[in-house]
């Protein structure tokens, strides 16, 4: 496949922009010529039929959530309501530039206070700051929050933050950046926290515990309320990571389980696109206390007008250039009014359905290791595949029967893991087209077990060499090779 | 629901299938006391045709997106080839997820590949990644890449980064217990580097600065000792401007939005970061890289995973996971549309218009250049009177600029900041100047 260095040169199409309108000085009479460009960048000049076409390509060698099922666990990869793209796009909120007076924005600053104000409903805490923009950054945001708390009540001892061993990679990684240790909680038999493990780590030390609930097994922590209200008796504070918030929309909320800090992933379970890594949007949700310390500039309401906020003493600063990811919010908050309080619900009927619905039928086939009922997702495991073959062969596999596959390796604490979210965006059918490929590939695992292991067999490349990109690392285009190769 | 493909039939039968009767009893795991507490939002379905109509009526209430934009600071009014939205309006593109799977996404992966060459190619450095948040989080990760090279808990920040940047810079160094030490700047707004003490991990320049002004960085790394040098860039001027990599950068950052991004209300945005090979393993963010699949075929990979948060957790670069793939995709579509060529000409026409302008300008009486130094496509304007009331009435014209308020925070009274891209017309700057002197 080639990249856009390898189209053959064009040279220079124009047609782009408007003729310069003003007399012509000369950039390099406008400045000294130190600080001008002495060579042009390697960006080739092409037609634009040739960069559509490339770029059509590019997207026909991917796979996306209106190709199929997209079951990967803890990612939330449901259906992108088109009409919610059309809005983003509309130009007054587009074309709007961030510095615009907030009396001549008040249409977005509106729609911006109306969505803290669902999210906190949904979150039953009562602050709210839409400037993280990704999950990780309202971990992050989250952890700061916490620094500032303690710092205030002037216990800066408290460095440690509580993780469980079934936690998101994201999760130590953030309480680490906002300058926090991480100490690990272990999980029992029945995959929940262990209480007496979290006990003996509970000390004047501990700034508090970052959960995940549903946990990343896709099971309820039962006993969440004893969880929370331990580490609040210690002096700690409890963050709730949103990831899994598709399990129990409409049903239950953060605030009312313990949680001090809630972070959305809006790109999850408010149906906004991933966009192959991004935008997302990580808004925060935060109890009373913590109030006084989020990011700055706030939307607040003074009467009918909206406005920003800058006036908080106590706030951590900013953690973004502006006010978040405006359009990511803006199609959460399309898809909130698409669903409505009956919506919500429905949806996390649907996703929790058809996980049960996938795990009854696939515990036949696959060693299923916690046999409960789950919430959204369940997490299979490949250690019992005969002929030595491993869950990432099952995970190619099923990329030859059309299907993209689960999150694999994760949770670490189930050996082999297959972690399946089928969302609730998929109907019986496309569960059912699932079920099939997976127990056809346990089949072939016994029949035919070089099927799976020099899977995939029907893409545009075949297995890629990983521990290679690792090892001899080649990150941008070879220009030097490819000329010698040419010339 | 439209959304949920599922009759009542099929329901049941799933629900029997795991030996329920109703779909309550899938919840049964949430603690009574929990499940008993909620409460709903009291928000009705709205239909696709209802919500339309009502987002269309809060983007009419946006005014200022109809405005003449002279704004800048970072974010500016460029103009956005068409093909650049058809391209990411391509549902393969957006809605898929981080490209775990290589062998099904090679599209997102290829195009990551294709950006880090672009943004090297523009910085003059040799590697980047595939993407952050934001140029200010960039700045944030920069600084914080910086410490782990070079611990010294002590940074060199000039004043003339934008004011945002440095907000967010400011909260990230708080955590990490890493000072900042502010460079003043002189009266050619360039940074002043006589005040940088030889105690600090790095120095962060921004250029064209927050007043325009672009940093002549020809003898800067000489001047730093042994600090870091870490230059934040607008990737446009980078059209005609020499890169830092030229002169010794050895973290390059950025905001991307200028490369087919529009304003959005200030997001999403994109952050750039480019570095040298030999700090590849400190550097934060995903990268891609090219490999070879079982055939001996190139393909296209995650790479130096082992860097990031899913691997090393507490022990990662960053805790960055999603970050922003498609507007770097917008940005290689941009470049891919404008070629070398067409990235230089739109990069001349902010330039040659800017001057026009500022030209226009600064032969109206009482309007002075507030600084000496050269710019690109953004300059500062000392103004006769009130810097306030001449925002409000230029405002009232129809003329979007930015808040004299944010020029106030560098220390700079009474003067405006005047952005110039290549969709203003001449007849657009005429008006503008006209207005201005009427104005002032």
């Amino acid at each position: 496949m080639k990249t856009i260095f390898d189209h053959g040169a064009q040279g220079p199409a124009g047609g782009l922009f408007r003729e310069l309108d003003v007399p012509r000085t000369g950039v390099d009479r406008r400045l000294e010529p130190g600080l001008l460009r002495r060579t042009a960048p390697r960006i080739p000049d092409l037609s634009e039929p040739t960069v559509a076409r490339h770029y059509t390509a590019l997207s026909k060698r991917n796979y996306g959530v209106d190709d199929g099922i997209y079951p990967l666990g803890s990612c939330t990869m449901k259906y992108n309501p088109k009409v919610n793209e059309d809005i983003a796009g509309l130009p007054g909120f587009a074309n709007l530039h961030p510095s615009a007076d907030p009396d001549l924005a008040q249409g977005v600053l509106a729609f911006l206070y109306e969505l803290s104000d669902l999210l906190g409903g949904i979150a039953g805490l009562p602050g709210v700051s839409l400037q993280p923009v990704a999950g990780a950054h309202g971990e992050l945001t989250g952890m700061f929050l916490f620094r500032r708390y303690f710092e205030a009540r002037r216990q800066g001892r408290r460095r440690r933050i509580l993780l469980p061993d079934s936690a998101h990679g994201t999760n130590p990684a953030s309480a680490a950046v906002a300058g926090f240790e991480v100490a690990q909680v272990r999980s029992d038999r029945a995959g929940r926290i262990d209480l007496a493990a979290l006990d003996a780590e509970l000390d004047d030390t501990v700034a508090g515990i970052m959960l995940t609930v549903p946990n990343t097994l896709g099971l309820f922590e039962e006993r969440i309320l004893e969880v929370t209200e331990k580490v609040h008796r210690a002096g700690g504070l409890c963050y709730f990571d949103g990831a899994n918030l598709n399990a129990y929309l409409g049903r239950a909320r953060a605030g009312d389980m313990g949680a001090d800090v809630f972070h959305f992933n809006l790109h999850k379970t408010l149906a906004t696109p991933h966009g192959g890594g991004g935008p997302g949007a990580g808004p925060i949700a935060v109890s009373e206390q913590l109030v006084p310390y989020l990011p700055v500039p706030r939307i607040e309401r003074d009467g009918e007008r909206f406005r920003w906020g800058w006036d908080h003493p106590h706030s951590i600063g900013s953690v973004h250039s502006f006010y978040g990811n405006v359009l990511v919010a803006l199609k959460a908050y399309a898809y909130l009014l698409e669903l409505g309080d009956e919506g919500l619900r429905a949806v996390s009927e649907g996703a929790v359905l058809n996980a049960n619905y996938l795990q009854e039928r696939l515990k036949r086939t696959y060693k299923l290791p916690h046999d409960r009922l789950c919430k959204h997702e369940f997490v299979l495991s490949g250690e019992d595949l005969p002929h030595g073959l491993t869950t990432l062969d099952v995970a190619k596999r099923l990329i030859d029967c059309g299907v993209h596959p689960p999150t694999i390796y994760f949770p670490l604490i189930v050996r082999e893991a297959l972690m399946i979210e089928p969302t609730e965006t998929e109907g019986k059918e496309g569960l059912d087209r699932f079920a099939e490929a997976m127990e056809r590939i346990a089949a072939e695992a016994h029949a035919h077990p070089e099927l799976l292991r020099e899977a995939p067999h029907r893409t545009p490349v075949r297995r890629l060499d990983q521990t290679r990109a690792a090892k001899i690392p080649v990150l941008t285009y070879p220009f030097e090779k490819a000329a010698a190769a040419t010339g | 629901m439209r959304y949920l493909p599922r009759s009542e039939a099929d329901r049941r039968a799933m629900l029997a299938s795991i030996g329920l009767s109703s779909a309550d009893e899938l919840f049964a795991d949430i603690p009574q006391a929990v499940a008993q507490a909620y409460r709903p939002l009291h928000l009705r379905a709205h239909s696709e045709q209802e919500l339309v109509a009502k987002l269309s009526g809060l983007a009419a209430r946006n005014t200022a997106s109809g405005m003449t934009c002279f704004a800048g600071g970072g974010i500016y009014d460029h103009y956005i080839p068409s093909l650049v939205r058809h391209i990411l309006s391509r549902s393969e593109f957006y809605t898929a997820y981080t490209p775990y799977q290589p062998e099904i996404s090679q599209g997102t992966l290829t195009a990551m590949f294709e950006f880090q060459t672009f943004v090297c190619e523009l910085t003059g450095m040799e590697i980047a990644n595939a993407s952050l948040y934001d140029g200010a989080t960039a700045a944030a990760e920069a600084a914080l890449m910086a410490e782990r090279l070079n611990p010294r808990g002590k940074i060199a920040v000039a004043s003339s980064l934008f004011a945002h940047v440095r907000r967010v810079l400011d909260t990230y160094c708080w955590a990490a217990r890493v000072e900042i030490v502010e460079l003043p700047h002189l009266p050619s707004g360039a940074c002043d580097l006589a005040a940088v003490s030889p105690d600090v991990s790095a120095v962060i320049l921004q250029s064209p600065n927050a007043f325009g002004v672009i940093e002549p960085l020809e003898n800067v790394k000489a001047r730093i000792g042994d600090a870091l040098l870490i230059v934040a860039v607008n990737p446009l001027s980078l059209g005609v401007l020499a890169p830092p990599g030229a002169f010794g950068a050895d973290i390059v950052i950025g905001e991307g939005q200028p490369l087919g991004l529009p304003m959005a209300f200030g997001g999403p945005l994109l952050g750039l970061f480019a570095a040298r090979k030999e700090h590849l393993r400190h550097m934060p963010g995903r990268i891609a890289g090219r490999t070879l699949d079982a055939e001996g075929k190139p393909g296209y990979t995650m790479a130096a995973q082992t860097r990031e948060q899913h691997i090393r957790r507490e022990r990662a670069t960053s805790n960055i996971c999603t970050n922003s793939a498609l507007c770097a995709l917008a940005a290689t579509v941009y470049l891919a549309s404008l070629g070398a060529d067409g990235l230089r000409r739109v990069a001349e026409a902010n330039l040659e218009k800017a001057h026009y302008l500022a030209d226009r300008i600064f032969a109206l009486d009482g309007f002075e250049p507030a600084f000496s130094g050269l710019f690109f496509n953004e300059f500062v304007v000392r103004v006769p009177g009130d810097a306030q009331a001449l925002h409000q009435a230029m405002r009232d014209a129809g003329f979007l600029i930015d808040p004299p308020s944010l020029l106030a925070k560098h220390g700079v009274d009474t003067a405006v900041r005047v952005a110039v891209t290549e969709r203003r017309t001449r007849e657009e700057m005429d008006r503008f100047a006209e207005m201005l002197g009427g104005a002032g």
